[in-house]
């Protein structure tokens, strides 16, 4: 038995203390915007946030996520850095076929959150983590850019 | 790939709960009744409610925007007007027209569906507009159709399309109806949003894999790790005492573990140490694979494009050159791992899936089942990439036989290990190429005899004819330069120790890396440029010439490089009618590894529907190609495949990927293929370009490892 804090609700899940929060999110709470793509962190499709910091959650388990806010991409649209980034994903039409797009998205997203003007070496290393197949980055960095210069900055570590 | 006969015509009648509902029919038996269809693609409700059903399927290549756009255009309505459906199974209702049968794939859908489609829409408007001047007895001539609505020109008299839906279900359907002139286009031809996106930015897309049902189990499965084993055995026990599984079910070749998620059928699947009867393919490696490859080459094959006597040129030729090409077996690692979801009751089988041919996943669950066709329905979803992958139902037919063994609902999903290493592989193809040349180093003879398997033979039997499998041969057949003597020939050799399929950019992306590689050869054996040595070659071919100009102004083609960068350039042209010219620009480190800097791609596909979707595609075709050119490499050893996941399998990463440019040529040619022409010029270009950069050839791909051995 385990208590969450998943998109500001607390969930209580009957779960091992050793199974990864991905299974959680997608076979046992229902949130299935989380992805499945590698299983052993090397392909960021399952990019949550603890805390707002960027994390696998293939390899997360529900132990380690006890006690800190997950955020998933249902509700990163509730936060300045992740709507931005979400805005400008549509703007640029960076999607294709979008499976790998829910973990692009959040890594995206606690970037702009936590730099203002990220520099291509920003973005190379905060989503090489992130494998996309219909290879859509050259617009991701774009669509990051954009996100991260609109108007109104977002507040550091928001 | 040649084009089935066929009849067209449209058929319409009353939606269910009311309204129009109107499709087009192709029948290959060339039938001459129209039936009523309870599916189509359009339907329009009472209520106006406007939804078109999508008989091909999305997978990124944006077909929920670029068919909706063609029906839209001459439905006149807008985009923001419209609904989508997943058609469900109908081999005959949504048939591709260039196959016959259902079926999204090889760049197809556009260049098949633009004329169709168009006429499905207009149909249906002038139906709606006939009403509408039925009711207010005045000439259809004199009124117009405009974002869903008739209105009568001369009175401002309006009636919504859903006041006229029912009216125009029941009138008779016109034949040949005009359709709109590309002038008039208000969508074709614009960067319209995709109507996907949304979704998909917020985690609502619902991907097969998403399926939740009520006392729905999620299992994982084991198949044999070598092509033809069988199980052994297993220790159930061990299993079964992990929370959470539920059954295990063992069959000849697979083991699945049923649990209450994923993370317990996944420990399960680990505890039950399964022992492997390898089977007939135990000892089997790549380098046996090649050698009989190898073999095969030295036969004399099936000839598909002959001018000329090139033997007898060749071996009178100023001079001659040849080379052995070869290509590896390649995975797909869509994103979305493979997935299938099913219900088996003792009166019906329901399947949910993502598939790039539904008709064969509702087919083969009907076969495994021993049920009707009509008890088995199919709930289609979006697609998490395809690349030919998703061409294949082996993944359907093991879930409906694992689920067979299930009480209730079942969601079986492969680990990416398992999708890795049970894929349906691009082939390992060997290509024997050869020139002669006059004394300026211009070719006068070419042959080119490749061996593979043939995967039409088995995906599309009719579509094999004269032994000749015009996937393979794709491309190479239709060789452009200008060449008096040239003999294509295909050796048909099958692979027995991997299944083997469709990948992205198919035959043609393996001949454009030998044919391009190749004329490169020549043109550094003529001591000429690149371009100018291709340029020379194309006095018949001026669409190819008109990209190859484009590419090389764009790039920059001449400016010098600094040492170990080098620019390459490739043409590309196929059964696709889209001509594609890239110019690669690479630095290659002392150690061999390799940094793409710039891709220039210059694109003529005809008429084109969507231009920043066009763009779309060529972007990913190419970082698609980058990674396979580069690294991508499925290999064997005692039967097994060495690859396993993202670590040892590589693909391209954000931090790896080159700017690339992508300018379109316009004209009001026939729309072509835009899916895979970016991946199939991609490798040439870059093998081109380490050439220019070290000179060393490569003729092995991928072109890594070939570099630093």
């Amino acid at each position: 038995m385990a208590t969450l804090n998943i998109n500001g609700r607390d969930v209580t899940v009957e779960v091992p203390a050793d199974m990864p929060v991905l299974w959680v999110l997608r076979d046992v709470v229902g949130l299935t915007g989380t992805k499945f793509g590698c299983g052993i962190a090397a392909c960021g499709a399952c990019t949550v946030h603890l805390d707002g910091q960027p994390t696998r959650s293939c390899v997360t388990p529900v132990s380690a996520a006890v006690g800190k806010r997950i955020t998933t991409i249902e509700a990163i649209g509730a936060t300045p850095a992740g709507k931005r980034v979400q805005q400008a994903w549509l703007d640029l039409e960076v999607v294709q076929c979008g499976y790998c797009q829910s973990g692009q998205i959040m890594s995206a997203a606690a970037l702009v959150a936590k730099t203002s003007n990220p520099s291509d070496a920003d973005i190379d290393a905060a989503m090489s983590g992130n494998v996309c197949r219909c290879g859509t980055y050259q617009r991701i960095r774009a669509a990051i850019k954009q996100a991260a210069r609109a108007p109104s900055a977002v507040k550091a570590g928001g | 790939m040649d084009r089935v006969s066929r009849r067209e015509f449209l058929i319409a009648g009353a939606a269910a709960g009311g309204g129009l509902l109107l499709g087009w029919h192709v029948d290959a038996r060339g039938a001459t009744s129209p039936d009523f269809a309870p599916n189509a693609f359009i339907r329009i409700g009472t209520d106006g409610r406007v939804t078109m059903i999508m008989g091909q399927v999305e997978m990124g290549q944006g077909m929920y925007t670029a068919m909706p756009m063609l029906l839209a255009e001459e439905l006149e309505v807008g985009l923001d007007q419209v609904r989508l459906e997943h058609a469900p199974p109908d081999d005959k209702l949504y048939a591709n027209p260039i196959f016959g049968f259902q079926a999204t794939g090889g760049s197809t859908s556009v260049k098949g569906l633009y004329v169709p489609m168009r006429r499905a829409g207009a149909t249906a408007r002038t139906m709606l507009v006939a009403a509408a001047a039925k009711r207010w007895n005045v000439d259809p001539a004199s009124c117009r159709a405009e974002r869903g609505a008739v209105i009568h020109t001369p009175s401002h008299r309006r009636l919504r399309y859903g006041a006229l839906a029912a009216a125009a279900a029941e009138l008779p359907i016109p034949d040949n109806v005009a359709l709109k002139r590309p002038e008039d286009f208000k969508l074709i031809g614009t960067p319209a949003k995709r109507l996907d996106t949304p979704a998909k930015v917020n985690g609502t897309a619902q991907f097969g894999i998403d399926v939740r049902l009520p006392g729905m189990k999620i299992a994982t499965v084991a198949a044999s790790p070598v092509l033809g084993g069988t199980v052994a055995g297993l220790d159930e026990a061990k299993a079964m005492a992990i929370a959470g599984v539920r059954q295990i079910v063992k069959l000849d070749d697979v083991v699945a573990v049923v649990a209450d998620h994923m993370w317990a059928a996944k420990q399960g699947l680990a505890a039950l140490s399964i022992r492997w009867d390898d089977g007939p393919n135990a000892k089997v490696s790549t380098a046996d694979v090649v050698q009989e490859l190898d073999a095969a080459s030295q036969q004399p094959g099936v000839v598909a494009r002959k001018e000329g006597d090139a033997a007898v040129a060749i071996a009178g030729a100023a001079g001659k050159l040849e080379a052995v090409y070869q290509a590896p077996f390649l995975a797909h690692t869509t994103m979305e791992p493979i997935n299938c979801t099913v219900h088996v009751r003792p009166d019906g089988c329901e399947v949910w899936t993502g598939s790039q041919v539904l008709a064969r996943v509702q087919a083969t669950a009907a076969q495994v089942t021993g049920l009707p066709l009509e008890k088995v329905v199919v709930h289609n979803h979006l697609l998490g990439g395809g690349f030919g992958r998703r061409l294949e139902v082996d993944y359907v037919t093991q879930a409906v036989r694992i689920a067979r063994q299930v009480e209730g609902p079942v969601k079986i999903v492969w680990t990416r290990e398992e999708d890795v290493q049970h894929d349906v592989y691009r082939p390992y193809y060997y290509d024997r190429i050869a020139a002669g040349l006059d004394a300026q180093g211009k070719p006068t003879a070419w042959t080119h005899r490749l061996v593979g398997p043939s995967i039409l033979a088995r995906w599309a039997p009719p579509a094999f004819r004269n032994g000749l499998d015009g996937d393979a041969l794709d491309g190479a057949v239709h060789l452009q330069y200008d060449i008096p003597a040239i003999q294509v020939e295909y050796v048909r050799h099958e692979e027995p120790v991997l299944n083997t399929g469709f990948w992205r950019g198919v035959g043609v992306t393996h001949n454009t890396f030998v044919i391009e590689s190749f004329i490169d050869e020549l043109a550094a054996a003529a001591k000429q440029d690149p371009v100018a040595y291709r340029r020379a070659l194309l006095g018949k071919s001026p669409r190819a010439r008109a990209v190859l100009d484009l590419a090389a102004q764009a790039a920059g083609w001449g400016r010098p490089l600094p040492a170990r960068r080098g620019r390459g350039v490739a043409l590309m042209y196929s059964g696709w009618d889209t001509y594609v010219a890239q110019v690669a620009e690479v630095a290659v480190s002392d150690s061999g590894d390799v940094r793409v800097q710039r891709i220039v791609c210059a694109v003529d596909c005809g008429t084109v529907v969507n231009p920043d979707i066009v763009k779309a595609q060529i972007e990913g075709g190419v970082v698609f190609g980058i990674g396979g050119a580069l690294w991508g490499e499925i290999t064997l050893k005692n039967g097994r495949v060495e690859q396993s996941n993202f670590n040892n399998y590589r693909t391209l990463r954000m931090n790896e990927t080159p700017l690339i440019e992508v300018h379109l040529v316009r004209n009001l040619e026939p729309p072509g293929g835009i899916g895979e022409p970016g991946t199939a010029v991609t490798a040439p270009a870059l093998a081109n370009a380490i050439f220019a950069a070290t000179g060393k050839r490569i003729r092995k791909l991928p072109l890594v490892p070939a570099l630093k051995t």
